[in-house]
């Protein structure tokens, strides 16, 4: 610390001070993970760690809890935004710095922070009220008629539509991370020096190829640390879903049926459970869904910094 | 300078007022379901005698684990607590509003009050058995009722609460199956259907999704206009939900202060009882008489002046019989 080295009395305090407020995040950090580690602990013993993981029972009234039904709607939901936002999300990263022309990239930049700004709880009222009818009314039964004919995809559109499934609720949190998404690629498609566009477009190379051949292996990284970035979003994102997702605890084949993420789980049932060993095992979730979300985040930051040492 | 120092002044006042105002509270911390109920009845204690009521509607679980604590006053839970746990963490319990769970549905043609239904098919249609609206079980309560040959969606709800204890509490009478291989609880493990948040959760799912059976607070049910249905209770005869029916599970129920009134107001036996009720309870932790007198003023000024307050906000107030046996309970206690 070159700056305690001059002693100056306003110096050392401002450093000292700096300092306790960066130690705090790690100490709110390790705070949290020690408190969901001894809170979940009598649900740890009780059920092991492969077991809790692989077991689909979620039954409060004979106290026997798994976490299996939690971790595959979490996966399912979270896969399925992924899968429908990227596309989108890239699309619009490239038009905003490849083709928009000036007078519009304000606009569109500002909207796109305007979507990441929108409460989830909003998106969650809207996906219930506005959403889920169009789901159930048109855009589900339109997928069991086409893709539900095919054999094997079939499965995936079995059942009732009722707007109130792991489809709908994918498509909420696919518009709700298009923003992070499409922010970080636009950054990335920024860092792509011109002289490197100039040359491309000089030796006759088209817009598409540009993009194609230049931008997007130049900012791939950077793609894929923002990518991760809105899984973390999606891994954690509660309320647009419960909203949403009909929170049942099963494992189902259809995408039309409804199931639990492990948020969904906790923001139902945390106020409820009266018996120790119910409350245990939600924060044993909530401390399997601290890892998860821990690793996809480092995964990120490691990507991202790779991305950012290149350019 | 002046009016800034008159203003300084005014305000310092003006602040001590309140913080005067604001010692005498009184704090408390459970369910959700009587939350309205509990803070408009809280806004007119204010304004006639000057005490505060905070209440804090955080879940029955979390009542009780903060009166177990003693961080409040008074905790409140929508399920009774039983006896034993109640001498083992020495607490009182007394009920202080009655709600009940009402049957609603979603089929086009029937209206409000035309399906009747017994313990028994409620059972078998919430566990999956009953498949279909023109099942000869349904028919045979219904002979001159067109129902459709449709399949059932079930509709419950997805939190844990208080409702879905009483509600479970009822199948688990209404058939062994149930108790078997369900049981009852705040949340239980669901054999058929989809999860709403909440009651408005559960209603809105109901009112979209056709063809679909759930149940909901009768508070939700009578301000959202749900097609409700009728019930067969124990005396055999088949009563629509209202203040009435409620207030006549409540009065031939029989509430045990030796027990701290913990009953499930299931079936109860009444001629024109609803089959499907519960009182919402409170919770007070034995040692802490001062804090109790104050506690027990309020519910006891809310007993006299509450019940039309209660009643705007769809709630049951207990009959009066309850209420003076509620109070004997508080005197025996010396809390009153």
């Amino acid at each position: 610390m070159p700056l305690l080295f001059k002693k100056n009395p306003v110096d050392i305090f401002f450093s000292v001070i700096t300092a306790l407020a960066a130690l705090s995040v790690v100490v709110f950090i390790a705070g949290i993970l020690y408190i969901l580690i001894r809170e979940s602990s009598l649900s740890i013993e009780r059920f092991g760690v492969f077991n809790f993981i692989f077991s689909t029972d979620w039954d409060p009234v004979r106290e026997s809890f798994g976490a299996a039904t939690n971790l595959f709607g979490t996966a399912v939901t979270t896969f399925l935004s992924l899968l429908f936002a990227i596309p989108v999300a890239v699309g619009i990263a490239i038009f905003v710095t490849e083709i928009a022309p000036n007078f519009l990239k304000g606009p569109i930049g500002v909207a796109i922070e305007l979507l990441a700004a929108i409460p989830s709880i909003i998106y969650g009222m809207w996906g219930l009220f506005t959403l889920a009818p169009i789901m159930s009314e048109y855009i589900e039964p339109a997928l069991q008629a086409s893709l539900g004919k095919v054999p094997v995809l079939g499965i995936l559109f079995e059942g009732t539509p009722m707007g109130i499934d792991l489809l709908t609720a994918s498509v909420i949190l696919s518009i709700m991370i298009i923003p992070f998404t499409a922010s970080i690629s636009r950054d990335a498609f920024n860092l792509t020096p011109a002289v490197v566009k100039e040359s491309a477009y000089a030796l006759g190379a088209t817009r598409w190829e540009v993009v194609k051949n230049v931008v997007i292996p130049y900012s791939r990284l950077g793609i894929f640390g923002g990518v991760v970035l809105s899984l973390g979003r999606a891994l954690g994102e509660t309320m647009a879903v419960a909203f949403v997702l009909g929170n049942n605890h099963q494992i189902t084949s259809s995408l039309l049926d409804a199931a639990a993420t492990i948020t969904v789980t906790l923001a139902n049932e945390f106020t409820e459970a009266d018996t120790d060993l119910y409350l245990s095992s939600l924060f044993y979730l909530a401390l399997i869904l601290f890892v998860l979300s821990f690793i996809t985040l480092a995964i990120a930051k490691i990507f991202l910094l790779r991305a950012e040492r290149r350019s | 300078m002046k009016t800034v120092l008159r203003l300084f002044l005014i305000l310092t006042i003006a602040l001590s007022f309140t913080a005067v105002q604001a010692a005498e509270t009184i704090n408390g911390a459970g369910a959700t379901f009587p939350y309205p109920v509990y803070s408009a009845w809280a806004y007119q204690y204010q304004k006639t005698t000057g005490v505060r009521l905070n209440y804090q509607s955080i879940g029955s679980g979390g009542g009780v684990r903060q009166i177990t604590n003693r961080t409040v006053d008074f905790g409140a839970s929508d399920a009774p607590v039983p006896p034993e746990k109640l001498t083992r963490k020495d607490l009182l319990q007394f009920p202080a509003v009655i709600g009940g769970v009402v049957l609603v549905v979603n089929i086009p043609g029937v209206k409000s009050g035309q399906l009747k239904l017994d313990s028994e098919s409620v059972c078998r249609i919430f566990l999956g058995e009953i498949t279909e609206w023109n099942d000869s079980r349904i028919k045979s309560l219904n002979p001159s009722l067109k129902l459709p040959g449709r399949k059932i969606t079930v509709v419950h709800r997805s939190d844990g609460s208080g409702t879905t204890a009483i509600f479970t509490t009822y199948l688990s009478k209404a058939c062994a199956d149930w108790k078997e291989k369900v049981g009852a609880g705040k949340a239980v493990k669901w054999p058929v259907g989809i999860g709403g948040k909440g009651n408005e959760g559960v209603a809105n799912y109901v009112r979209r999704v056709k063809y679909s059976i759930g149940y909901v607070e009768f508070a939700y049910a009578k301000q959202n206009k749900l097609t409700y249905t009728l019930l067969k209770n124990p005396s055999g005869n088949f009563v629509k939900p209202s203040f009435e029916t409620f207030q006549a599970a409540a009065a031939s129920a029989d509430f045990d202060p030796q027990k701290h009134f913990y009953l499930w107001l299931i079936n109860a036996p009444g001629k024109n009882a609803w089959p499907i009720s519960g009182a919402t309870f409170i919770l007070l932790a034995r040692e802490k008489k001062k804090s109790n007198i104050k506690t027990v003023r309020f519910f006891d000024w809310a007993f006299k002046n509450g019940d039309e307050t209660a009643k705007r906000l769809v709630y049951v107030p207990l009959p009066d019989d309850l209420k003076n046996k509620v109070r004997a309970y508080w005197k025996q206690n010396g809390i009153y």
